[in-house]
C-alpha cells in the first residue's frame, strides 16, 4: 500500500475535523482533493507568470505559453499520446460533446449505428442521443445483469457492419467496474467503428494508455485527478484530425481572417477557441507530476487493497447490497451499495455527522439506476489518501444509521 | 444529524395522516431523488376537516409531510394558504440544510397545488 500518512501530509484539506469528528473523504468518483503541489503551481502562476499565453512577445506572455505547452507535453506523455492529439477542454463532458459534434456531426449518416452501454454516465450517453437524433442513426446500448455487471458478449452481438461509433467508459462511475476497452475496440476495429472512451474515471486510479487500449478519442478530467477544476483534456487520434471540423470558432483557432471567410489553424489548436485555462493547465500538470512520482501501478495496487478490504467489511452487514463486480481484479475502488431500509440521503447525512463523506443520489447514472429499479444509491470512493482507517470509519458510521433509522 | 432528532425520527417511522389520500389531491415527486408524496384536502365551510398523504421517500421528505399535515388538519383554508415554505421548514423545529431543503418541502409544494383548486 501507498504511505498514506505522509501522502496525507500534502493535503491540507484533510487536516480538519467536521462536526467534531475526523474527516474520512470518501467522495473522490466526484472530485480528488488537491495536493499542496498543485495548489502553488497555481498560485506560482499567479504569483510570477500570469499573461494572456500565445501571440505575446513579452516575457510574461512567453513564460505562460511555455508552462502551458509543457502542460499538454506532460498530460499526453501520461497517456501516451503525443502533445499534437491533446486538446484542453473545460472537463470530461466537454470533450465527449467535442468528438460527437466536431467529429460525429461530420461522419455519421442517416442508418448508422452508435453502440454504448447502460452504465455510461450521462455525459458519455446524452451527447450520442442527441447526435443520433440528429442524424437519424441509432444508439444501441449494451446492457448489465441483476448486479450492475456489464454483459460483456453483448458487444458482439451489437457491433455490427453499421456501427460508426463504440463509446465506453474505461470505469464506471457507479459501480467501479472497469471495462476492458482493448478487446472492445479489437471488435470495433473489425467494423471500422471509432472507438471513443470516457476515461474520467480511471485516468486518476490506473494506468491509461491510448495506444494499448487502440482508442480514436478519450477524454479525462483534471479534478478527479489531483488538479483543479475546470480542466480536462480529450485526445484526438492524429489520424481522425483531418475528418474533424471545429468546435468552436473565433479566437486563437485561426490561421486567417477575412471579413466574410476564415481559416482554420492548424493542430490541436483548431479545438481551443478562445483564452484557455492556462491556471487549469498547470495545475493538472503539478497533478501529473505528483501521481508519477506514486506511480500508476502502484496507485492501482493501494486502491485494489483497499477496496478488497472494504468489500469485505461491507459484506458483513446484512442489510446492505453492493452494486457491481465484487472481484477486485475486474473493478476499482467505487463502492455504490443500496441501503434496504433507507433512503441513499438520509445514508449519507447520517454518514456525514459522522465526518464520512460519501455521496447520494443516481450519480449521473439514471439509466442504470433504472434498469436495477433502484431510485438512489450510496457511493464511497477510495483515492491516494485513503486508508484503512476511512473504511473503519464508514463501517462505524454505517451501525450508526442503522441504530437510528432501522 | 440534528435532522434526525426524535421527533422527526418519529414522524418518519409513524407518518402521521398516512395512507389515505382524502379530496382533492396532488402528487409532486422530486425526480433526482425518487422522492414521492401525494398530498389531499376535504375543505368544508372554509375548514379544513380532512388530510391524508402517501408516497415514499426519504425520512425528511415524509416527516415533511407529515408535520405538514398535522399542522393544516381543522386549520382555516384562507390559514393554509398563507403559510410559506420557510414557515414549513419551520415544522422542523431545526434549520434545514439547503442540500434537504426540497425533501423538506415536498408536501407543500404538493399543497400549493391542492389549495389552488379550493
Amino acid at each position: 500500500m501507498l504511505k498514506v500518512n505522509k501522502i496525507r501530509r500534502d493535503f491540507p484539506i484533510l487536516n480538519q475535523k467536521i462536526h467534531g469528528k475526523r474527516l474520512a473523504y470518501l467522495d473522490n468518483a466526484a472530485t480528488s482533493q488537491k495536493p499542496k503541489q498543485v495548489i502553488e503551481a497555481i498560485s506560482n502562476y499567479y504569483r510570477h507568470d500570469n499573461a494572456n499565453v500565445h501571440r505575446g512577445l513579452h516575457q510574461l506572455s512567453e513564460r505562460a505559453s511555455e508552462q502551458y505547452e509543457q502542460a499538454r507535453v506532460k498530460l499526453a506523455k501520461f497517456i501516451g499520446a503525443l502533445p499534437n492529439e491533446v486538446v484542453f477542454v473545460r472537463n470530461a463532458t466537454e470533450g465527449l460533446n467535442l468528438v460527437a459534434q466536431a467529429w460525429g456531426e461530420f461522419n455519421l449518416k442517416r442508418g448508422d449505428e452508435i453502440v454504448s452501454t447502460i452504465l455510461e454516465h450521462h455525459s458519455n450517453l446524452i451527447p450520442w442521443q442527441r447526435l443520433a437524433k440528429l442524424k437519424g442513426a441509432k444508439l444501441k446500448l449494451v446492457g448489465v445483469d441483476k448486479n450492475g455487471c456489464l454483459k460483456l458478449e453483448e458487444f458482439k452481438r451489437l457491433i455490427t457492419k453499421k456501427t460508426k461509433v463504440v463509446a465506453v467508459t474505461n470505469m464506471s462511475n457507479t459501480t467501479g467496474e472497469i471495462v476492458p476497452v482493448e478487446s472492445i475496440a479489437k471488435l470495433a476495429k473489425k467494423v471500422g467503428a471509432v472507438v471513443v472512451v470516457d476515461a474520467a474515471q480511471s485516468t486518476p486510479h490506473l494506468p491509461v494508455n491510448v495506444n494499448k487500449l487502440k482508442c480514436d478519442f478519450l477524454v479525462l478530467s483534471g479534478h478527479k485527478m489531483l488538479g483543479p477544476m475546470g480542466i480536462g483534456a480529450v485526445y484526438l487520434k492524429l489520424q481522425r484530425q483531418g475528418q474533424m471540423e471545429p468546435y468552436m470558432v473565433g479566437g486563437g483557432m485561426i490561421s486567417r481572417v477575412e471579413s466574410q471567410t476564415a481559416q482554420w489553424a492548424a493542430g490541436v489548436d483548431k479545438w481551443e477557441a478562445g483564452t484557455p485555462n492556462v491556471e487549469g493547465a498547470i495545475g493538472l500538470s503539478a497533478a501529473v507530476d505528483y501521481l508519477n512520482v506514486l506511480g500508476m501501478a502502484n496507485v492501482r495496487k493501494h486502491e485494489k487493497t483497499l477496496a478488497q478490504y472494504a468489500l469485505n467489511k461491507l459484506a458483513k452487514i446484512k442489510w446492505l447490497k453492493i452494486i457491481g463486480p465484487l472481484d477486485v481484479a475486474r473493478r476499482g475502488g467505487v463502492i455504490t451499495f443500496v441501503c434496504k431500509f433507507a433512503h441513499a440521503h438520509d445514508v449519507a447525512q447520517i454518514l456525514d455527522s459522522e465526518g464520512v463523506a460519501v455521496r447520494s443520489g443516481h450519480h449521473c447514472t439514471m439509466p442504470l439506476h433504472l434498469k436495477l429499479k433502484l431510485v438512489s444509491t450510496t457511493r464511497a470512493s477510495v483515492y491516494i489518501y485513503n486508508g484503512k482507517d476511512d473504511i473503519d470509519q464508514l463501517v462505524a458510521a454505517l451501525k450508526k444509521v442503522e441504530k437510528v433509522l432501522f | 444529524m440534528d435532522l434526525y432528532r426524535q421527533n422527526i425520527l418519529d414522524h418518519y417511522k409513524h407518518p402521521r395522516n398516512f395512507g389515505k389520500v382524502p379530496g382533492v389531491k396532488h402528487k409532486e415527486t422530486n425526480s433526482s431523488c425518487g422522492d414521492e408524496v401525494e398530498l389531499g384536502l376535504v375543505v368544508k365551510n372554509g375548514q379544513v376537516i380532512k388530510v391524508g398523504f402517501k408516497g415514499q421517500g426519504c425520512a425528511i421528505s415524509t416527516a415533511g409531510a407529515s408535520l405538514l399535515t398535522e399542522q393544516i388538519k381543522g386549520k382555516k383554508l384562507s390559514a393554509v394558504k398563507k403559510m410559506t415554505e420557510i414557515e414549513a421548514q419551520r415544522l422542523f423545529g431545526i434549520k434545514v440544510n439547503p442540500a434537504r431543503k426540497k425533501c423538506a418541502t415536498l408536501a407543500w409544494v404538493a399543497l400549493q397545488h391542492v389549495v389552488k383548486n379550493y
